[in-house]
């Protein structure tokens, strides 16, 4: 009641600022941002909630689940038991985002440098199909490489996967690297050159030291892209040795006729989404500064 | 070849390098050299996307079975088919609904938080993580985690939402919403990020001088923020009606298209035509060549838009 009675007060110190409002505001600043609080307290816990209830209740208690008395491991259990074994889906994850990382981040630094420091006929039209990408939709391209890449043996294979998701990280890497390479003084090279430097060893010496932070950059973006991607391995995949994780979490669900495992589907959300969130709480610095200095501000 | 567009409508400056590439067409010395650095690029952007899309197109025009492969033409047919799809119709209105209301609360949140978290405090910080940890799970495994927390027996709602008789999925309507929360959870953040850049673009001299001139804090949102936003709003709306468009896992994961088939997205169309059942890749062709048209007709529209308003 009272804090509804003083927030007008409050707020209309906050615009004019007179020396006797100022006085009186001091002391009701607090009552006065109280919806404040706890409007964004509610809305912290509405983002958090869901990721540490799927946390705590993949540990906890629950009929139907493998996890009947007490607390445990017991989710976990049936998980890395699941068809081929968790290890085998987190070894077949993990070759295609380290694959798919390998080939963007030497791809997009070779074109980005291209781009940044070379006239090339084409060159505009390369980039443009580049960016071009992002305008297809992931089931157009995807329907006829299922048929191209089956021709050229690459059925049910993750090496076809991490070829597929590479391509559709191209867009943004080539555009985040060129940006990189361009706010590199070319005098930088140049030096490079006088020192006896050729275009490549200026690139491999001189250049890439100082593109780290966009390298770091879509290095993340495409392991996280590469580790969470749906879509591409649903299409390319059908032998169930080869699924990735969250094809194998996603079809956990549906083994025993009509009944889900929810417990092992929790356990299996937390092991996606575990090296997701801990890679942005550790890079989060980099990844927000780099994301407002780079990429939109040209 | 649109997408250039909303990166350079966006920067504040267009990049000069951008610019003077355009104008020299002759050979230079680096030619070569630049070449083969491109290359790389160039092998996987033909490869592995201007073939596709050239077979893409072939696959509309064949009669073109999973497992059988090229049966020779079936020109018009294919698209007749994919029109004629007794899904088609519910699942073009359905995505457009799912984009609509996807786009303007993704947005108006999206600006919302950024607005809340802009300044840098403790608190705010601390709030802004909140808000971006969702978006380092992928879609896949939030659609996981919701499909959990939906659920009518284990979710930690099910006691409530059993004694007041709802389920989250139970129905067309609640699906849709369902559906609708989770991609807010997992976007907004993303979004926030996306007006946090913009509102950097904008000048502070110019919030103090409406500050001297007594101008109320809507009035200065409205007045200052809005119009000079313009462009981050442009982007993220090309950005937020694309993706949802083109909306797959979600559904597939958390609705599975139900209940009874009233979430269908096209892209889930594709899919089940494609692989599920018909597997006829001929129609699924054709139909994602008539998705991508729309796409691209869309995006030049909002770019239009986009582009005189910057005139004006």
């Amino acid at each position: 009641m009272t804090s509804t009675l003083n927030r007008p007060a409050a707020t209309s110190t906050r615009h004019h600022g007179g020396g006797r409002a100022e006085h009186r505001s001091s002391l009701l600043a607090p009552l006065a941002k109280l919806p404040y609080w706890v409007g964004t307290s509610a809305l912290a816990i509405i983002f958090l909630y869901p990721l540490i209830w799927t946390g705590v209740s993949s540990f906890a208690p629950r009929a139907g689940t493998s996890q009947t008395d007490g607390w445990g491991f017991g989710n976990y259990a049936t998980l890395a038991n699941y068809q081929a074994g968790i290890g085998q889906y987190l070894a077949n994850s993990a070759f295609v985002s380290l694959l798919t990382v390998a080939l963007t981040l030497i791809i997009s630094t070779l074109g980005g440098y291209a781009f940044a420091r070379f006239s090339f006929l084409g060159k505009n039209v390369l980039f443009l199909l580049t960016l071009g990408i992002l305008m297809v939709p992931y089931a157009t391209v995807l329907i006829p490489l299922y048929v191209l890449l089956s021709r050229v043996g690459l059925q049910n294979s993750l090496v076809g996967v991490a070829l597929v998701l590479t391509m559709f990280q191209l867009p943004f890497s080539i555009y985040m690297m060129r940006i990189s390479f361009e706010s590199i003084p070319p005098e930088l090279d140049e030096a490079a050159k006088v020192d006896g430097c050729n275009t490549f060893t200026a690139l491999t010496r001189v250049l890439l030291p100082a593109v780290k932070p966009g390298l770091i950059t879509v290095g993340l973006f495409a392991f996280l892209t590469a580790w969470n991607d749906f879509f591409a391995p649903l299409i390319l995949i059908n032998d169930s040795n080869r699924m990735t994780l969250p094809l194998a979490v996603s079809n956990l669900r549906g083994q025993v006729q009509g009944v889900v495992d929810y417990g092992a589907t929790e356990a299996g959300v937390v092991v996606l989404a575990l090296p997701c969130v801990l890679l942005f709480l550790i890079l989060q610095r980099h990844y927000v500064t780099g994301f407002m200095s780079g990429a939109f501000k040209g | 070849m649109t997408t250039t567009a909303p990166n350079r409508t966006d920067a504040s400056k267009p990049g000069p390098p951008l610019r003077v590439a355009v104008g020299k067409r002759k050979r230079r010395p680096g030619g070569q050299r630049g070449w083969l650095y491109a290359a790389p690029l160039a092998i996987f952007v033909i490869a592995l996307f201007i073939v596709p899309l050239l077979l893409v197109g072939q696959m509309s025009l064949s009669d073109w079975p999973l497992l059988a492969g090229n049966r020779g033409i079936n020109a018009p047919e294919n698209f007749v088919d994919a029109f004629q799809n007794r899904f088609f119709l519910d699942a073009l209105v359905f995505t457009l609904k799912y984009t609509v209301i996807a786009t303007v609360l993704l947005l108006s949140l999206g600006l919302g938080l950024a607005l809340i978290v802009q300044e840098s405090s403790r608190w705010k910080n601390f709030l802004r993580t909140a808000f971006l940890v969702p978006s380092a799970l992928g879609l896949a495994s939030a659609s996981l985690l919701f499909y959990v927390l939906y659920s009518p027996i284990a979710g930690p709602f099910a006691d409530l939402t059993q004694a007041l008789g709802f389920t989250f999925l139970g129905t067309a309507d609640s699906a849709l919403w369902s559906t609708v929360f989770l991609i807010v959870w997992r976007f907004a953040g993303f979004y926030m990020l996306l007006m946090m850049v913009g509102l950097q673009g904008i000048p502070g001299d110019v919030y103090e001088a409406a500050r001297m001139d007594g101008a109320s804090r809507w009035q200065t949102f409205r007045s200052i923020t809005l119009p000079l936003l313009k462009p981050t709003i442009g982007l993220t709306t090309v950005l937020c009606i694309t993706g949802s468009i083109l909306a797959f896992e979600q559904f597939y994961i958390l609705t599975k298209g139900g209940p009874d088939n009233s979430t269908i997205t096209l892209v889930q169309l594709i899919y089940s035509i494609a692989f599920q059942g018909q597997n006829n890749l001929g129609v699924a062709a054709a139909l994602s060549i008539i998705v991508l048209v729309v796409l691209v007709l869309i995006n030049i529209v909002q770019i239009r838009v986009i582009r005189t308003d910057k005139e004006n």
